[in-house]
């Protein structure tokens, strides 16, 4: 047995394989699909992850079945806290999930394709750069998307601002429409807390094109997620003008924000 | 009535005939090499001929030519060639197209590649056949191949009556393949830039000569990418290759073009530098149309088609 799949062995508790082994994915002779997702390296990258998901952040979810057990879906969240750890969060708990575990693909920044290693960890893990034609196709071949329409502006905020939605991008509801994927939008609270910024070292970020470097803790603080699923929104495909896809964006996020003020107040206390 | 294929000294080529003369057609075989001399078989004439020049109209003159496949290309990186490698490629097409209409042809195919869509960190996977030809702002190599595209495009518009099909095939490879990609499997061990693994598409070759006769029977025009619904990273494809992989920098990322430039210097043996991006970022193909269309399903998998390179570096061993 080669190394790499000892480690796997290692990694991947006999529980957890069997539970991974029930989530069926399209991949070609050599295990990838177009994205560069490899089912062997998701399930190592989920079991690694566990025990951030179980013991650091200790992730509580609520209306978790609301995601279809197959079929396409867009899950729409709240993005905070300066590093993906919230996608990856709600990546875990659609992994981990009791009944009809699912391996979702989330919608990342253009700019992790460039960096060495990691852009190419990150699409075999099922992260995809958030093109509009890749979240059609993920559609089309009935994935579950996991989009932030609030991207940068989200997870780049100051803590000052924490828990204020910034503005969502459109696309999402169109694609929704256009693929007959149903809406389910999530609110994540905690996330915020893991890495709380208080300023932007804009001129740094430039230099490294990267879209933020923050001055915050330099690795994410263990602080309790809450992740809060709402019921899906099924918009119709018909010929809506911007300002009627505007108006189904802010019921999203009306709903979003929703879910986060309930957690907040479930929360009793931050870590 | 004939059907002319250009590029008869390739393997692609040699294999369309095959499968042409084996459905009962008559093909005339046009090469270029001046290092070869192909026979004529039953059912096949062969000219050595430079299509860029007058005497390649002599050609028409003699047969009643009912469709050309035009699969040949020259693929030179030397950049002493470069205006050889653009009168053949481009101008050379031109002239076909040109005496195809002229002498009545009623069906073109143009062999494309996969390069043309360009290697970029933002490609969305799965490229449909209108997306956009980015190759033109990368290397003077890719950029012949994107006006031998622009000219048929044209011809298309113009001249429906040419019923142009244009496929754009992911990387060819298996035996007797002579391309970039083809040329690094076969190596015993093959450059790929650290920290990046690109997922790529191949088509082994026997498979790809039945789409270039699939689309010739059933006379579709259009433009088509020809990629099979498997993916492996370069890296991966090398080890299935038998290949050993030889670490070249990313950063800066000006070292690795410098890498690829200067490494024949130094004895190694070279990549040329237009493939460095293809190294980096994928440039995935959605092959969906052209296999609807034509229903085309490839034979072989990835790990088929790349065990072939494994098996010959293992015999090469052992003998």
């Amino acid at each position: 047995m080669g190394l790499q799949a000892r480690l796997r062995d290692v990694l991947i508790p006999a529980d957890l394989r069997k539970h991974f082994d029930k989530i069926t994915k399209p991949v070609g002779d050599a295990g990838y699909d177009p994205w560069g997702f490899n089912l062997e390296s998701a399930k190592t990258g989920m079991a690694t992850f566990r025990w951030m998901y179980k013991k650091y952040f200790r992730v509580e979810t609520t209306g978790i079945d609301n995601v279809p057990a197959e079929g396409r879906a867009l899950v729409i969240a709240n993005h905070a806290g300066q590093l993906p750890m919230d996608g990856i969060m709600v990546g875990m708990s659609l992994a981990l999930r009791e009944n009809n575990p699912r391996f979702a693909r989330a919608m990342i920044e253009r700019f992790f394709p460039t960096v060495p290693i990691l852009g190419n960890w990150l699409n075999s893990v099922g992260a995809v750069i958030g093109d509009p034609a890749n979240c059609e196709k993920l559609l089309d071949r009935d994935e579950v998307v996991i989009v932030f329409p609030e991207g940068v502006r989200g997870s780049g905020k100051m803590y000052k601002d924490a828990y204020q939605l910034k503005r969502f991008g459109n696309g999402f509801v169109r694609m929704a429409m256009q693929y007959n994927a149903p809406i389910i939008p999530v609110g994540i609270v905690g996330s915020e807390e893991t890495m709380p910024a208080i300023a932007n070292i804009k001129p740094l970020a430039k230099a490294l094109g990267v879209p933020y470097i923050p001055v915050a803790p330099p690795f994410p603080l263990p602080a309790k997620m809450y992740l809060n699923y709402g019921e899906p929104l099924l918009f119709p495909n018909d010929d809506a003008s911007e300002e009627e896809v505007t108006a189904r964006v802010e019921q999203v996020k009306a709903e979003i924000a929703r879910l986060i003020a309930k957690g907040l107040k479930e929360r009793e206390s931050i870590f | 009535m004939e059907i002319m294929v250009t590029g008869a000294a390739g393997t692609l080529a040699k294999h369309v005939i095959d499968q042409l003369r084996d459905a009962g057609h008559k093909v005339v075989a046009c090469y270029f090499r001046d290092s070869l001399v192909l026979d004529n078989r039953e059912g096949v004439t062969s000219y050595r001929v430079d299509i860029t020049k007058r005497g390649f109209e002599d050609v028409f003159r003699n047969h009643k030519i009912r469709a050309v496949l035009h699969l040949g290309r020259i693929t030179t990186t030397q950049d002493r060639l470069a205006n050889r490698r653009y009168n053949a490629n481009v101008m050379g097409t031109r002239k076909l197209l040109e005496l195809c209409l002229k002498y009545g042809v009623g069906q073109v195919q143009i062999l494309s590649t996969y390069f043309v869509y360009g290697s970029n960190a933002y490609n969305p996977a799965l490229l449909d056949e209108d997306s956009p030809l980015k190759a033109s702002g990368q290397d003077t190599n890719l950029v012949d191949m994107v006006e031998l595209e622009n000219l048929a495009h044209i011809h298309m518009f113009k001249h429906p009556e040419l019923h142009i099909t244009i496929l754009r095939p992911a990387n060819i490879v298996g035996p007797g393949t002579q391309n970039a990609l083809s040329f690094q499997l076969s190596r015993a061990a093959a450059p790929a830039i650290i920290g990046f693994n690109p997922m790529m598409q191949f088509v082994q070759v026997e498979d790809m000569a039945e789409a270039v006769v699939l689309a010739f029977e059933l006379n579709k025009p259009g433009i088509y990418n020809v990629a099979p619904e498997d993916w492996t990273g370069y890296q991966d494809a090398l080890k299935m290759a038998g290949c050993g992989i030889i670490p070249v920098p990313s950063i800066p990322p000006g070292l690795t073009n410098w890498i690829a430039d200067w490494s024949p210097m130094v004895g190694l043996k070279a990549f040329p530098r237009y493939l460095v991006p293809f190294m980096k970022y994928p440039v995935v193909l959605d092959g969906k149309r052209f296999a609807d269309t034509f229903g085309w399903k490839p034979k072989y998998s990835i790990r088929q088609s790349l065990a072939y390179y494994r098996d010959k570096k293992q015999f090469k061993k052992a003998s």
